[in-house]
């Protein structure tokens, strides 16, 4: 395919993704901005209001930049799992496999339809912060870097769930089990440092904590770990998930016999 | 239209052993020559579907080759999957998308601009009988629209072989064959067609070659005259004006009376028609009319049976 071919391949995938979750925004926006709104309530505002500055920030404005990234994880995993799973299952993904469309063009599209549903429900989740709090962004190029390596770096994760997904059990066990314990583990309400030593060494093995405390240096200026060794981390995690769902499409685990 | 010599497939020593150790594939060969119209035949778990899959890159092969239109699947795999429009058995399209959107859709993953892809999906889905239902839901098509649909979907980055697996399969007589109709015409146009069916007379009026596929391997593979010249005998069915009152017992042919105007003759292909009906005269039996009992594929593939190669 000659590049001007890809580029239209490539749109064609992340626009039919977009047109998919937008159909149903009702279960797919949506419930992002209402269950957002709720931490803000009651997190930020009512708990919040009782609580003493955490790096000389209010409680709600420590824990905005974490809220969002939380929704951007979420719903960037969400859609790929979801979608590419759907298509495993209904075996449209076959359309694809039997274009001339290469591996990494197919991924990139996903990932694409992925990062879109992301932006759109952290920008509607920041403009709901927005009704709750002064909105800061210290370092907003680093806000949009991690943005969209946190986006990307979820949607290649659905990817990877999605092509072992032998079933709709098996697309909601990760974020279950995996996804939000390490989410909410990964310092979205707290810093690392209120923690005893030995919970601070386990957090650091923890990805997600390094996402966050990114994103909140961003918006703030604060974070608990040095802001390019985590978005050296994070770019790290994006290479080697990127270089997974390739071998992983090569073999056609999951959708090739 | 006359036809180049040069081959739109060839398949040659394929395997595909499955991870259970299941051998679905044990050797086929295989060649259809560019513009043919040609039937790949052969019962359930012949190997037919494996080896669609394995030319469309469905299914990762254990050994052999492939090359489409000269280009080994091997060496250029995005090449030839450009050459190729699928019709597969199963419905495998989205089916809570709109039907006009199955098919652009596709056209995009070919790298079709979406002016040119909504120009040739009207093309196709008009030429279908789907332009109407282009905004509708899959899912609310009957089934032989739904079997047009992957039609017009395979069809619309103007493939120059086409594959379809049991592309008429639960669709009644009459849609059954203005698809015939319309895939004579893509094949006089110049696309090279390969088909899969179960209904041999499909097989038999369309195609112009065969290969038959049994336990996964390739048992035959020639022109549909030449198979046909093959069959041992041919069954009519003959009525007549008025009652039988006695066949004839000569012991050329093989009667056999259904009711009192009715019986079935079988004649062997060294035998002629013309003592056949003098024979009749004889005995005073005057032909109404006649019919093939079954049409003459599925009796070369009862005799296959038969004599035990399938």
């Amino acid at each position: 395919m000659t590049l001007t071919e890809q580029y239209v391949a490539f749109t064609t995938i992340v626009v039919k993704e977009f047109m998919r979750f937008i159909r149903i925004w009702v279960q797919t926006v949506l419930p992002a901005m209402i269950t957002m709104s709720l931490y803000f309530v009651i997190f930020g505002n009512l708990i919040g209001s009782q609580l003493a500055p955490i790096h000389g920030f209010s409680y709600v404005d420590y824990i905005v930049p974490g809220i969002i990234l939380m929704a951007i994880i979420n719903n960037s995993y969400a859609n790929v799992v979801s979608s590419f799973f759907s298509a495993k299952f209904q075996r449209h993904i076959e359309e694809m496999l039997v274009s001339p469309m290469p591996n990494y063009l197919i991924l990139l599209g996903f990932v694409g339809g992925g990062l879109t549903r992301g932006l759109i429900v952290g920008v509607g989740v920041t403009i709901v912060a927005a009704f709750f709090t002064e909105l800061q962004f210290h370092n907003p190029l680093i806000v949009i870097f991690v943005t969209l390596l946190t986006s990307v770096l979820f949607a290649l994760g659905g990817f990877v769930n999605a092509m072992y997904a032998k079933s709709f059990d098996d697309i909601s066990i990760i974020p279950t089990f995996v996804l939000t314990p390490l989410t909410y583990l990964g310092g979205i309400f707290y810093s690392v440092e209120m923690l005893p030593d030995f919970w601070q060494s386990i957090s650091y093995i923890n990805p997600i904590l390094y996402m966050i405390n990114a994103m909140r240096f961003g918006m703030l200026g604060v974070s608990d770990i040095d802001v390019t060794i985590a978005l050296g981390i994070i770019s790290g995690f994006v290479l080697i998930l990127y270089s997974y769902c390739i071998f992983l499409l090569r073999r056609g685990i999951g959708i090739r016999t | 239209m006359s036809f180049s010599t040069s081959l739109a497939l060839s398949i040659s020593g394929l395997h595909k052993t499955y991870p259970k150790g299941i051998e679905a594939l044990k050797g086929v060969d295989l060649e259809v020559s560019e513009g043919d119209f040609f039937a790949l035949l052969g019962p359930n778990g012949a190997g037919k579907s494996t080896t669609i899959g394995i030319i469309c890159s469905l299914v990762n092969k254990s050994s052999g080759q492939v090359k489409v239109f000269d280009v080994d699947i091997d060496q250029d795999n995005e090449k030839t999957k450009s050459f190729i429009g699928l019709v597969p058995q199963e419905f495998n399209f989205n089916q809570f998308e709109p039907v006009g959107e199955i098919v652009i859709n596709q056209a995009g993953y070919y790298g079709i601009d979406r002016k040119t892809a909504s120009l040739r999906a009207e093309k196709y889905l008009r030429q279908l009988d789907l332009w109407d239902r282009r905004k509708d839901i899959a899912r609310e098509l009957s089934g032989g629209m739904k079997r047009r649909l992957m039609i017009a979907r395979a069809l619309v980055h103007e493939p120059k072989l086409l594959i379809l697996d049991e592309p008429t399969a639960g669709v009644d007589i009459e849609i059954r064959r203005s698809m015939w109709e319309f895939l004579k015409t893509i094949n006089k146009q110049g696309t090279t067609i390969i088909l899969t069916t179960h209904y041999l007379e499909e097989a038999e009026s369309l195609c112009k070659n065969i290969a038959i596929i049994n336990n996964g391997v390739t048992i035959e593979s020639t022109g549909m005259k030449s198979l046909l010249t093959k069959l041992h005998a041919e069954t009519f069915v003959i009525n007549t004006d008025t009652k039988i009152k006695k066949l004839p017992d000569s012991g050329q042919y093989s009667f056999n009376l259904i009711d009192e105007t009715t019986f079935e003759v079988t004649v062997n292909k060294e035998q002629d028609m013309n003592s056949l009906f003098s024979l009749l005269s004889e005995f005073d039996i005057r032909v109404l009319s006649m019919r093939n009992k079954s049409n003459r594929l599925e009796e070369m593939f009862i005799h296959m049976v038969e004599q035990g190669q399938l």
